[in-house]
């Protein structure tokens, strides 16, 4: 059993591979990135049910025991958290294979992009499933090497600016986490995850808290956080659809979820953190208000991206069962909305050929299947009852009642303006670009403008990848009594973590 | 434990002098900061391995005397992925270069944009609002006969006074 675990690594490293070698056939490549995929999220799916009964499903990399050896665990929120990415990441392939064939028709090779997207999955995995600080490095910067290519391909005069940020902006947080690591080890002795809460325990208080806050600047910056967020809405929307949907459904994420496990593992927090709790506020409004003040549709949905990676934090801050419960649930519903909010707006631009918001209009009139799938999603991001983000939120904002200190209540109060402010800029992207009479496809007079970027047409197969996230985020709501239940069990093993500790520290594992 | 001085005086050197780079405008000076500050991140990864000590080979010393292998091994790891992100950006930088025809990091455009709207923006209100105390004012002013030249003079004073 304890073999799946390596399965989610292992697999898209050596389908990429393959891929490599295979870059001449598209039809290889496209058949090998589906194939794996979806074998990830099966996989996932047996993981979540095994750890769900019967306890963290644990891998002891090449028989080595911890403390020396890498352990990779599958716990409730691993393998919950791989299969919503496995099924995204999946949905996002399929829009993009169709968006090539659609462009550049069924024999057009794209050497570089299907190797890079496997190994987009496999660091994003290995970052889930890990339980060493040193292998989620490597982790993260898989996934990052990885991202930088994604975001450089085919790079124009104006991308390439964006994309230099990203890249320079991501290298700077990934030399504080070599520096975090260092002063962790310095300080412990260890970097597993399961042997360092004993340690730090045992540290002087300000020691631990300049880790601790060490280690939410380190994730903070991958996660977005205000303030250190400026990068995102400067590179994200400048990559094409498919791709920046997948970065805004994973890479933030990612960041949130070591943050999660970082701070429930390896610090003690008995109460609510009122400095994150403040940047969580911080992180809602800003947010919310950037994305008002934008006419780039791209821009507007990464500034909201933002706005949301607040809710996350603030449910964290709390650390109790139902703050974290609703983290998980927020987590796994913001994941699906965003991306299918991304691939939406790929289809829309394909069809007006611009992202400025004043120059669509009447794309509710002309295509009204598209409409629908934007109105879905948006809706549920806005926490519009009865979908997925009402019922992520309903449990934020009763966590944060619960707690009903002046700080938490505080916050819970930005959250449900944030919420409105959602509101207000999803109907703000609604009256621009679905209502009113359809506007004449802009033409492309300057390819290296990003503003009007030229209409393309759209196949089925993108419509049914967008689709299918928006059923997914649908059926995250009709489901939603079962899975807040997985998630409370999940966020308990996360405040009472000895199972996670012996699992990860036993002799043997299962 | 205890740290070198020597060491801990050449990190803190290394990471002022890769922040100082980072903060410059220039690409290639940021890349330089990227560099020394992955150099002073790697050493001290290594310096966490705590004082120098014999090579780690069984048999060839006593385990006390032996260095902690643990830090080498990550540091190694570290290094590799250092080097190859730095070469991917300097790749990168000279992308850029080709590209702009300079190497100066420059400002968001559409940043750029917002901010000079909500200027512009702020102007429009700003006018609006003058134009409406000269309204205001013509309408007190009904009964004066020479009122229309008063009003846009009072404003026109109050513009000097801005």
């Amino acid at each position: 059993m304890s073999f799946l675990v390596a399965l989610p690594v292992l697999l898209p490293l050596l389908a990429a591979a393959l891929s490599l070698v295979a870059g001449r056939s598209p039809m290889v490549q496209r058949t090998l990135g589906v194939v794996v995929l979806t074998v990830i999220a099966v996989v996932a799916g047996v993981l979540l049910v095994e750890a769900d009964s019967a306890g963290p499903v644990v891998l002891k990399l090449g028989g080595y025991g911890p403390p020396f050896g890498i352990t990779l665990v599958a716990d409730r929120l691993a393998s919950l958290l791989l299969l919503v990415s496995a099924l995204v990441t999946l949905a996002v392939l399929i829009f993009s294979v169709g968006q090539r064939i659609t462009d550049f028709g069924r024999r057009a090779a794209s050497t570089t992009f299907h190797p890079m997207y496997l190994m987009l999955c496999a660091g994003v995995s290995l970052a889930y499933l890990t339980a060493d600080l040193f292998n989620l490095f490597v982790a993260f910067e898989i996934m990052l090497a990885s991202s930088y290519v994604l975001i450089t391909r085919r790079v124009t005069a104006r991308r390439v600016r964006a994309s230099m940020t990203y890249v320079i902006v991501s290298l700077t947080s990934s030399l504080l986490f070599i520096t975090m690591i260092a002063l962790v080890y310095t300080a412990t002795g260890t970097v597993n995850l399961a042997a360092l809460p004993e340690k730090i325990a045992g540290l002087p208080p300000g020691v631990q808290s300049s880790l601790a806050l060490l280690i939410v600047i380190v994730f903070g910056i991958k996660a977005a956080l205000v303030p250190l967020h400026f990068w995102l809405p400067d590179s994200y929307p400048t990559a094409p659809a498919p791709i920046t949907a997948v970065f805004a459904a994973l890479l933030t994420k990612v960041g949130v979820y070591a943050l999660i496990r970082t701070q429930t593992l390896v610090f003690v927090h008995t109460d609510s953190w009122a400095v994150l709790l403040v940047v969580a506020l911080l992180t809602m409004i800003v947010g919310a208000l950037g994305a008002i003040a934008q006419n780039d549709l791209n821009r507007m949905l990464s500034f909201l991206l933002v706005s949301h990676i607040g809710y996350m934090l603030f449910g964290l801050a709390l650390f109790t069962v139902i703050g974290l419960a609703g983290v998980i649930l927020y987590v796994v519903h913001h994941i699906t909305v965003q991306a299918a909010l991304f691939l939406v707006s790929g289809l829309v631009t394909r069809h007006t050929g611009t992202v400025s918001l004043q120059a669509m209009s009447g794309v509710a009139k002309a295509y009204p299947v598209v409409a629908v799938l934007f109105a879905v999603p948006a809706l549920s991001l806005a926490g519009i009852p009865p979908l997925s983000g009402f019922v992520a939120k309903i449990a934020l904002l009763q966590a944060g009642t619960d707690v009903g200190t002046p700080v938490a209540l505080a916050v819970t109060a930005g959250a449900v303006v944030t919420s409105l402010l959602t509101l207000y800029a999803v109907t703000k992207i609604w009256a621009g670009v679905f209502w009113g009479k359809p506007a004449l496809p802009e033409p492309d007079p300057d390819p290296n403008d990003d503003v009007t970027v030229g209409t393309g047409s759209t196949s089925g197969a993108m419509l049914g990848a967008t689709g299918g996230l928006v059923v997914v985020s649908v059926l995250i709501a009709v489901f939603a009594g079962p899975l807040a239940a997985m998630s409370e069990r999940a966020a308990n093993d996360l405040l009472h973590d000895e199972g996670y500790r012996s699992a990860v520290l036993g002799q043997e594992g299962r | 434990m205890t740290i070198n001085i020597t060491m801990a005086v050449t990190l803190a050197g290394l990471y002022s002098i890769g922040f100082y780079l980072l903060m410059q405008r220039s690409l290639m000076r940021v890349i330089l900061g990227i560099v020394v500050l992955g150099h002073g991140a790697n050493l001290f990864l290594q310096v966490a391995g705590g004082p120098p000590g014999e090579p780690t080979f069984v048999g060839t010393a006593v385990i006390e005397a032996m260095v902690d292998p643990l830090p080498q091994a990550l540091a190694l790891t570290a290094i590799v992925i250092t080097f190859a992100l730095t070469t991917f950006l300097l790749a990168l930088s000279y992308r850029s270069w080709a590209l702009l025809g300079h190497d100066e990091v420059q400002d968001d455009v559409e940043d750029r944009r917002v901010a000079a709207a909500e200027r512009a923006a702020r102007e429009r209100e700003d006018e609006a609002a003058e134009a409406e105390v000269g309204e205001s004012e013509r309408v007190a002013g009904f009964e004066a006969p020479e009122a229309p030249e008063a009003g846009p003079g009072q404003t026109d004073e109050e513009a000097g006074i801005r």
